[in-house]
């Protein structure tokens, strides 16, 4: 993670702690890294001339073939998604499997690594023999087979689906702050090119009644997972996914296909899609009942908040990661918004009494995760960092014991608090509440 | 289809070409009564979907034993280990310690109906008969003191269960 230590002349600072500005690898910074990362390769590679006893293994044995569908090298096993079976031996097949974060850079998950939910296992659908039907307040019920579905038009977008309950380390359920890999608090959030069918597109054949505003959204998974959908969102964005960064849809995320609802939280994008059926009011299923309610201290309960709230957090330096002693790093992270766009994204070294803003890497994509950069010079002494989202709707990520106080004891959905990250002498990275 | 529905979606398709997605080459078959019916297993406050047949918490407690209490412990308690309480928690959501079962918190029985026959038991969802659900229904609302042990519960007395947390939920469906 960091670059070797080099003081880098001319620093632009922008905001307490070391932080600088945001386009100082970009400028007068560029030269600085490009020095550090040659002084950074291998041995090998700087010995003149040397042929045999010098060179690696694999210069000197011919490579493996070829295979059908590639995996990581085996050097990357250890890059694996953190699993939670919160109910054990009882309900294997309950729980979630989360993105490592700490592992990864750029914006789309890869599909091995895309986080899953589910309430009694992954189904193993054949295709053959799965349908989806439309019906309830229609002209005419219609069925579909997968074939014919593969015939309809579509599109393509990028997209986060991110758990209602992600981040749950550091909502009400835990009052105080655990030490758990950053994709253990936040990795219940992906993303991914996303290819599928408007279900506009499919509703209009089915011909919508006046009296319909909302769909119930079945799964065909041993939970029969259901969700109602309010009309309006289906006529907007809602599409049947059908392929996941240019491949079909992986079992855990729906295959053979999935509702996928942009911004709103990932369980109302129903996996599985078996039944879709228009009615008149929401069917109050048990996971919007139950269960993706939001209980305030009140007694009352927030029922279908749907789009996920700003947020963003630090990916490096993060828990799960180490310092390597004083000197120049990268701070970034992502950001996301269920309302918007990523206006803007900030980044404290000083436990949030001054701010500077990152670079927002583009394209800057609606409902889609944006990478945040900001150079930080830290001096080797105690910090706390933080970054706090703003979307184009005007929200601003809050602060924990703010977003906490809406909530009962024990709540944990809908939680967008800044994260903040300690950073001791020693270089040990924690997780802390502020 | 119709003809005025063919003309439509013709004249439709033609003007959508070029201008938008929104065209579908229209390949759904025409879903009958009979296999609308089959599929349709969500069961709404209403009660509308709900089907023949019915049960009492008396018969409830046989079915309950066989097949719900190994997760979700004696009469509902849950315990070490073990699944979600269903039982319990009424006039605790304001307290230090808001605890979410059933009786305390569901808005819904019908909501209890619908999902013990889709997802229940765990290892065989779909395996009880309606009148097993309905029994076993009317056993998790008798042990909350919502109804008695002998009120049966079928398509027309569960919807007009009142569930003590009805009113304790705020709609943000309509939030921007």
């Amino acid at each position: 993670m960091p670059l070797p230590e080099k003081p880098i002349p001319d620093l632009e600072r922008d905001a307490g702690g070391g932080l600088m500005h945001r386009r100082t690898f970009l400028a007068g910074g560029a030269l600085a890294v490009g020095a550090s990362a040659v002084a950074g390769l291998p041995s090998q590679a700087s010995a003149q001339g040397a042929i045999g006893p010098d060179q690696p293994l694999w210069m000197k044995t011919p490579g493996a073939p070829f295979r059908g569908y590639g995996l990581p090298s085996r050097f990357e096993e250890g890059v694996a998604r953190h699993i939670l079976q919160p109910y054990g031996e009882l309900s294997p097949g309950a729980g979630v499997s989360m993105t490592p974060l700490q592992a990864m850079h750029g914006t789309i998950t890869p599909n091995g690594l895309h986080f899953n939910r589910s309430h009694n296992g992954v189904p193993d659908i054949d295709p053959d023999g799965h349908k989806l039907l439309i019906h309830g307040l229609v002209d005419r019920p219609l069925m579909f087979t997968m074939d014919q579905l593969m015939r309809y038009p579509t599109v393509t977008r990028t997209l986060f689906i991110e758990c209602s309950g992600n981040s749950f380390f550091n909502s009400n359920l835990f009052p105080e702050a655990m030490q758990v890999p950053v994709g253990m608090i936040h990795g219940l959030v992906s993303a991914a090119e996303w290819t599928g069918i408007p279900l506009a597109i499919l509703l209009d054949e089915a011909g919508i009644k006046g009296e319909a505003k909302w769909i119930l959204a079945e799964g065909a998974d041993a939970a029969g997972m259901s969700r109602s959908v309010p009309i309006a969102k289906c006529l907007d964005d809602a599409m049947i996914a059908i392929y996941q960064n240019g491949e079909r849809v992986r079992p855990e995320q729906g295959y053979p296909m999935r509702l996928l609802l942009p911004g709103y939280e990932g369980n109302m994008s129903v996996k599985w899609l078996r039944r879709i059926k228009l009615t008149d009011a929401p069917t109050h299923t048990k996971d919007e009942t139950s269960k993706y309610t939001e209980l305030q201290p009140d007694g009352k309960s927030r029922q279908f908040t749907y789009a996920m709230d700003v947020k963003s957090t630090i990916t490096r330096p993060a828990t799960g990661l180490a310092m390597q002693g004083p000197g120049l790093y990268e701070v970034t992270g992502l950001a996301w918004s269920g309302n918007g766009s990523i206006s803007k994204v900030e980044v404290s070294a000083d436990g949030g009494q001054s701010w500077a803003e990152a670079a927002l890497e583009g394209p800057v994509l609606p409902h889609a995760l944006v990478r945040f950069r900001l150079p930080w010079q830290w001096d080797g002494g105690p910090v706390v960092l933080q970054s706090r989202a703003h979307d184009t709707a005007g929200n601003i990520q809050p602060n924990r014991s703010d977003w906490s106080r809406q909530y009962a004891a024990g709540q944990l959905y809908h939680c967008n608090a800044i994260q903040s990250w300690s950073i001791a002498a020693d270089g040990e990275i924690k997780n802390v509440y502020s | 289809m119709s003809i005025v529905r063919t003309l439509s979606i013709a004249v439709g398709g033609a003007l959508l070409v070029g201008t938008s997605a929104l065209a579908g080459p229209d390949l759904g078959q025409e879903a009958s009564p009979e296999e609308v019916a089959a599929w349709d297993i969500s069961v709404a406050p209403d009660g509308a979907t709900l089907p023949p047949g019915g049960g009492n918490a008396q018969e409830g407690a046989a079915v309950y034993e066989a097949k719900c209490l190994s997760c979700h412990g004696e009469e509902g308690a849950s315990g070490e280990g073990l699944a979600d309480p269903l039982v319990d928690g009424i006039g605790s959501l304001t307290s230090e310690q808001p605890m979410k079962t059933v009786g305390s918190f569901w808005p819904y029985a019908t909501t209890l109906f619908d999902y013990v026959r889709r997802a229940m038991p765990y290892e065989a969802p779909m395996s009880l008969t309606n009148d097993e659900v309905y029994a076993v229904s009317a056993y998790i609302l008798a042990r909350n003191g919502i109804i008695g042990e002998t009120d049966r519960m079928d398509a027309t007395t569960l919807p007009a269960v009142e569930m003590p947390n009805k009113d304790g939920f705020m709609d943000y469906s309509a939030r921007p």
